[in-house]
């Protein structure tokens, strides 16, 4: 066990835990943040990305530990209020998704995706969005959110 | 997941103290990416990890044109893709570590993470193999080096002792009119393990090819470095016959398995088509130098 000190959604959080603690379970389980999902469970489906101090990873194979004195990023951080983040809005806008499952992990992604490259092509959408599986919606509609969350496109 | 134990050394003489304590029972960790879906599935079962992103001499990167390039064991392959001097002198490394899974593995995988994890499928092992790259090894009793073709011994197992472990790489600095190149064949797009991976790295001079490596994945219990190949070319013009006669010779030393990726037989004619292609585009990128 030990005490785990980081950022989450930009407020502080201690916990104890112990070590073999996985990211995943501790942000679903111990603080009950369950917007970020877990699909396969073998860092393949990119369903539980999170932005770990701004890098998109994995939290299914990433320990707590690994967090300690770290800003951790969820789906649960990106509104401001009740104000929807734009690629939240695009989502919605832009039908970039059905069942959903998927849906968090890849706005997080499209988010670490838009914080270095805010006008990516589409090209590049695709190449980054490559470890984000969806099974619903034929990824056509959530490269066009992306885009139009990047243009700025009726997600005001 | 079994209960573990996680230390996070701040100096690479507190991790090997760590290490010589613990031995067998602990395990360095880097990113992860491979090891905590072992330790997850129950393949293995390391009671202590040591965090190899938490030591300094581990994230070493730096290059210059007299001694080449050091890259510490843990540094992550996203920061290793972007380093202008990779991309510039290096470009089949930059293939290879570019192809290991999604941006969100890119972020934590690293370079000694992949060898380490001794698979004969690893992608950056063969990119490594082709340009001469040489491990660095340190225990608490001293340091010595392997190079990267013989580090892994058989499926996840390498030459690393219990209380070793793997600082960074030294790969040697460019010759003018030199270039490497990697490429795998896997079914899909991305997110796979590689059915034949093969790097070759080359110099020329004027059309006469100076020196050649070439390294061969997932086609035997190990990477390979397919030396006879390598050496066919020397002193030859890169041309359709002598790469042909190279891919041939590396051809002969593949013992590739058969498995749900792909048959032996399937394997084995793409160590040809994969070494002709890589010699290609390295000795085309090494005329444009
Ligand atoms: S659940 Fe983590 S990548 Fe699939
Ligand atoms: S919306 Fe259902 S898996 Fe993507």
């Amino acid at each position: 066990m030990r005490t785990l000190q980081l950022r989450v959604n930009g407020e502080p959080v201690a916990r104890e835990i112990p070590d073999n603690r996985l990211l995943v379970d501790f942000l679903r389980y111990d603080l009950g943040l369950t917007g970020t999902k877990e699909g396969c469970s073998v860092g393949v489906c990119g369903a539980c990305t999170v932005l770990l101090d701004g890098q998109p990873v994995s939290s299914c194979i990433a320990l707590a530990v690994m967090a300690d004195g770290c800003e951790v990023t969820t789906i649960e951080g990106l509104a401001e209020d009740d104000r929807l983040h734009p690629l939240q809005r695009a989502f919605i806008e832009y039908g970039g998704f059905q069942c959903g499952i998927c849906t968090p992990g890849q706005i997080m992604a499209a988010k670490a995706l838009l914080d270095v490259n805010p006008h990516p092509s589409k090209e590049e959408i695709q190449g980054w969005m490559m470890g984000n599986l969806c099974r619903c919606t034929g990824y056509y509609k959530i490269i066009e959110s992306i885009q139009a969350a990047a243009e700025g496109k009726g997600v005001s | 997941m079994h209960a573990i134990t996680y230390e996070s050394p701040k100096s690479l003489a507190q991790a090997l103290s760590l290490l010589s304590a613990t031995g067998e029972k602990g395990r360095l960790l880097a990113g992860g990416t491979d090891l905590l879906i072992q330790m997850r599935a129950g393949v293995r079962k390391p009671e202590q990890l040591i965090d190899a992103k938490s030591i300094p001499e581990l994230q070493v990167l730096s290059f210059n044109s007299q001694d080449g390039l050091r890259v510490g064991a843990a540094v992550p392959c996203c920061r290793l893709i972007e380093d202008p001097a990779v991309r510039q002198h290096y470009p089949g490394l930059v293939e290879a570590a570019g192809l290991i899974g999604s941006v969100q593995i890119q972020s934590r995988c690293s370079l000694g993470g992949n060898l380490c994890n001794g698979s004969p499928a690893a992608d950056t092992t063969p990119a490594l193999i082709a340009l001469g790259a040489v491990c660095h090894v340190a225990s608490s009793k001293g340091t010595r080096t392997v190079a990267v073709e013989d580090f892994v011994v058989s499926p996840g197992r390498t030459v690393l002792q219990a209380d070793e472990l793997l600082v960074e790489f030294r790969i040697p600095a460019p010759k003018p009119h030199s270039a490497d190149c990697y490429q795998r064949f896997i079914p899909r797009n991305e997110m796979d393990i590689a059915v034949v991976g093969v790097g070759a790295a080359v110099t020329l001079n004027g059309d006469t090819c100076t020196a050649a490596r070439i390294s061969l994945g997932a086609v035997a219990p190990t990477p390979l470095f397919a030396k006879e190949a390598g050496a066919s070319l020397v002193g030859k013009p890169l041309n359709e016959s002598t790469i042909a006669a190279a891919a041939a010779l590396a051809q002969q030393i593949a013992v590739p398995i058969t498995d749900m990726r792909g048959t032996a037989e399937y394997r084995k004619h793409m160590v040809g088509v994969l070494t002709r292609r890589v010699l290609t585009t390295a000795a085309e990128r090494a005329r444009a130098k």
